[in-house]
């Protein structure tokens, strides 16, 4: 146990301060509460990235028909109903950016980063409670610049959610490459760092404060997952930051650091030198790394989940932490997937296509576990643990095309088509989606003391499990005619006439998946205030949150904190009464613990 | 297609009338009702688990019944035989992988729903069967890669010379050019800079003190002869686009300041690829499609919509702004015959801006 551990261990917690609401509910430095206030603003955030998401499936099932959800939404931006091109690029740039960011990123890990890690650990708070605070207030300023933004007269950003130079860097190019594109950059600066903040917090966190007996081969892989989050965080969000700097001088102050050669709306630009394709391995270093960042602590959540209502050890500990290090190390070093035909050099292409596919092989291991893990379990199929095996299934799914995507050669022809938007919306959009869901249904009470209402979350997983499906797998259709994603409507071309039948069909079941959210949002609610109390341990886990009194108290523990015996997964351990054996109960006499 | 629509949204409605009652019975004062699931539970999200099994496997024979028929033809380029096979070899993989592995897991799901009172195993690790999982996938992406980088090099390795036709590919907002090297073979020196010379009629930006540029042609219309291979250059004057050929399974990124480049060989000429079965069955698929829109357009008083013919397709696939979804080039494969008798039509750079 290191000394602060201990030095904060001696300290009476929870009686000798005074809270007022504002220390209390808006600037407080207890991770509970700000991992409850990264879950509020995340799925604020969420509500208005899967609105978007619906209205532009409506313009692609039907364009050029006049609907009035347009025109009431959008207003002057849908002219007689119908959306603009512009406003259709805005909305697919801020949809991908919400979601991977503001959801899939703060939303996901700040919530769970936060509330587990000290929980976990047994520690009283995160290391630094002052950081911590900045973490989620730089977080909460950025979404409401990035929201801002939305309002701004010519429109949000719309150059993707890449926002590849030059056509991110000119006004002239489109009209959301003006204020809306400053904002973009602002907010996202502002997000880095309070990213960077949280990730320094979690990895001081989980090296400094564990509590007595939690060594690193005890750690539950939820934690393990946070942890290594962190640091791809730490090492990669740094150069999205500094590609954002270059590409705001760019804008503002006329360097020349992605733009070359240059002539639009009639004029020559001065622009000489620059490389569009030096920005595009600046953003994909942090870009592919983060498809990690958000899927990873996904990865964790229900590995916990799996194995607590599989009443099972989870299979293989120490190859789920060692494929999680593997996947992070190569994380970092299969960017250029995405550039394969950016004209880069070939033989890089080569070298990344050999590492890409290379992440298949911890992947493999990681699903394989998993269902190992439910082989002759008790399994309790919780709302959670559906959403966990869904997220197992979606993982499979979405990541066996991934060997098409991640070839160099294949890649040419299915590159930036729809078969792309399939591919990565079910392996790391649904699927840490599902990670975010698994996680809500299986902490809530630990966050808000009451449960939430099974049977609404029964209704919410099996409609969306089926939609999730019922959207993206006809899609990887659509890609393989050859259509380009990030096209308003494909009416500009009679070859792809034939798809709009699977465009309609698409947007149909996106549009109930939209409906069944609002079953969640409605249980999550309803929850918060009317849900039946909770009992102190009601999934009869383990892993030490559990331990910790309902009530929240600064602190976490009354008294001292637990110390640790075992690892996380002595589930339905022989020999034992219970089927669980929490980390904190010391071995029997004769008891051995399992080498793992 | 609208029947199939009722009916999954007429069974989603059911499922949620059910569920809603089934909370209504739960919510009764009389049951303990602890938000845990119960045996009950268990039960039926297990069957439903199966269920799911096959609504997984359903949609992928449905997709395909249904909407095999949308996918690009076989290719239409010489290189593009090859990807075709790794394509389908890696479909192949993917869909052995995804039927066991789904199989697997829902039915695991199924088949260990819990009760009370059993145990679960106590089963921890297994060195044996791990390293089976691990050295399976390896030898089948060592194949895959093997199999990739020779097709990737073969792919991307553009030669210069003699017998290979240059083509310059250029891209602004929102339209292609076409440039030929003319007679001698070479492409004139260009740059944006030269782009408002001779009163705007310097498409391309030609550099009119490179003599190499006077013979070189500049169209509107990509015209390739069959059989012989074409090295592309692509350059954009204003953002990124890519010049994408999926019909040849080409595709490569214009990129503003620098020169890119992609190769292949045409095999498949239009008028051919317009007189295969498949492609038959779908322009008249499509062109049904059509008349049934025509009919509604007529309805309304406004024109119907033309007769669809094949041609093969240059898209734009980088996001370049508004009209991003209607950047496009016809594209027109013929005789090597055809093809020069077609150039010889064409004005030069000289004669154009006189």
């Amino acid at each position: 146990m290191s000394t602060a551990a201990a030095y904060l261990d001696e300290e009476d917690h929870g009686h000798h301060h005074k809270e007022t609401f504002i220390t209390k509910y808006v600037f407080s430095q207890d991770h509970k509460m700000i991992s409850k206030q990264y879950l509020i603003t995340g799925l604020f955030m969420g509500i208005i990235g899967i609105a978007m998401s619906l209205l532009f499936r409506m313009q692609l099932a039907w364009p050029e028909q006049p609907m009035g959800i347009m025109s009431a939404l959008l207003g002057k931006w849908a002219p007689d109903g119908v959306m603009d091109p512009n406003v259709y690029l805005a909305l697919v740039t801020i949809h991908g950016t919400i979601m991977v960011f503001f959801v899939l990123t703060a939303g996901l890990s700040g919530t769970f980063s936060n509330l587990l890690i000290p929980l976990q650990i047994g520690a009283r708070d995160m290391a630094s409670g002052l950081l911590n605070m900045i973490s989620y207030w730089l977080f909460f300023i950025s979404s409401v610049i990035m929201v801002a933004s939305l309002f701004v007269e010519a429109g949000p950003a719309a150059a993707g959610w890449t926002i590849y130079p030059p056509l991110s860097a000119l006004p002239q190019a489109q009209p959301g490459s003006g204020l809306g594109m400053t904002l973009w950059l602002v907010s996202m600066a502002i997000f880095i760092a309070s990213s960077l903040l949280g990730s320094l917090n979690y990895i001081v966190t989980v090296l400094n404060l564990r509590t007595k007996g939690m060594t690193m081969s005890r750690l539950p892989l939820t934690i393990w997952a946070f942890f290594v989050t962190a640091i791809i965080g730490v090492v990669s969000f740094p150069v999205l930051l500094s590609a954002a700097l270059l590409l705001i001088m760019d804008r503002s102050f006329g360097t020349s650091f992605f733009l070359s050669d240059i002539f639009i709306q009639g004029e020559v630009l001065h622009y000489q030198g620059g490389s569009p394709v030096l920005y595009e391995h600046l953003f994909w270093f942090l870009g592919h790394p983060e498809v990690y960042i958000v899927l990873l602590p996904a990865l964790g959540i229900t590995s916990e989940i799996i194995a607590t209502n599989s009443r099972k050890p989870i299979f293989g500990y120490r190859a789920m932490v060692a494929s999680i290090l593997a996947i992070a190390f190569l994380s970092t070093i299969v960017w250029g997937h995405h550039m394969f035909i950016s004209g880069m050099n070939p033989f890089l292409g080569s070298v990344f296509t050999f590492t890409t596919l290379l992440i298949a092989i911890p992947s493999a291991v990681k699903a394989f576990n998993y269902i190992t893990t439910l082989w002759k379990g008790n399994l309790q199929l919780n709302p959670a643990m559906l959403f966990s095996i869904g997220l197992v299934s979606t993982f499979i799914s979405g990541g066996l095309t991934g060997i098409i995507l991640g070839d160099s050669t294949l890649d040419i022809n299915v590159h930036d088509t729809y078969f792309v938007v399939a591919h990565f919306h079910l392996v790391m959009g649904i699927s840490a989606l599902y990670g975010l869901f698994a996680g809500v249904y299986h902490w809530f009470p630990k966050m808000f003391k009451r449960m939430m209402n099974k049977n609404l979350g029964y209704l919410h997983f099996w409609v969306t499990a089926i939609c999730a499906y019922g959207v993206f797998f006809p899609m990887h259709f659509i890609g393989m005619a050859g259509l380009p994603r990030r096209y308003y409507t494909n009416t500009a071309f009679p070859y792809f006439d034939d798809l709009a039948n699977i465009n309609i069909v698409i947007t149909v079941f996106a549009l109930i998946a939209g409906a069944a959210q609002l079953v969640f949002l409605y249980n999550f609610i309803y929850s918060i205030f009317y849900g039946r109390p909770t009992e102190q341990n009601p999934w009869r886990s383990n892993t030490l949150e559990w331990t910790a009194p309902i009530e929240h108290i600064h602190g976490n523990w009354e008294g001292k904190i637990p110390e640790v015996h075992r690892w996380a997964y002595d589930y339905s351990k022989p020999g034992q009464e219970e089927d669980f054996v929490p980390q904190h109960i010391p071995l029997k006499e004769g008891e051995e613990e399992l080498q793992h | 297609m609208t029947i199939l629509l009722t009916i999954t949204v007429l069974v989603l409605i059911s499922i949620s009338i059910w569920q809603i009652t089934k909370i209504f019975e739960l919510s009764q004062p009389k049951k303990v009702n602890t938000q845990v699931a119960d045996d009950n539970d268990n039960q039926w999200n297990g069957q439903l688990m199966f269920a799911f099994l096959i609504f997984i496997y359903g949609i992928t024979l449905f997709s395909f019944w249904r909407w095999g028929d949308v996918m690009l033809p076989s290719s239409s380029s010489e290189h593009g035989i090859e990807y075709d096979n790794l394509l389908w070899i890696s479909f192949a993989i993917i869909f052995f992988t995804q039927t066991i592995t789904q199989g697997l897991l829902h039915y695991f799901a199924y088949k260990y729903r819990g009760e009370k009172g059993k145990k679960a195993l106590f089963y921890s690790d297994n060195d044996r069967l791990e390293a089976i999982w691990t050295i399976i996938p390896v030898f089948v992406l060592a194949g895959l890669i093997l199999y990739g980088l020779y097709t990737w090099t073969d792919i991307m390795t553009v030669e210069e010379n003699e017998e290979a036709l240059v083509v310059e590919l250029y891209a602004q907002q929102f339209n292609w050019k076409a440039r030929y090297a003319g007679d001698d073979g070479v492409l004139g020196d260009a740059n944006v800079r030269f782009l408002q010379d001779f009163e705007g009629k310097n498409l391309v930006g030609i550099d009119a003190t490179d003599p190499n540029g006077f013979d070189d042609v500049v169209v509107q219309e990509l015209h390739l002869p069959a059989g012989r291979e074409v090295i592309f250059k692509m350059r954009s004057q204003d953002v990124l686009h890519s010049a994408y050929m999926p019909h040849f399974r080409a595709q490569m990124n214009c990129v503003p300041g620098m020169i890119t480049e992609f190769a292949f060989t045409p095999t498949v000429t239009t008028e051919e690829i317009r007189q295969t079965d498949a492609m038959r069955a779908k322009v008249k698929k499509i062109n049904k499609i059509r008349r049934e829109n025509s009919e509604a357009l007529l309805a309304k008083g406004e024109e119907p919509l033309e007769p669809y013919v094949f041609d093969y397709l240059l898209l734009c696939n980088k996001i370049c702004g508004a009209s991003h979804y209607n950047m496009q080039m016809k594209i027109i494969v013929e005789t090597p015959q055809e093809f020069e008798k077609w150039m010889t039509d064409q004005q030069t750079f000289a004669e154009f801006i006189q």
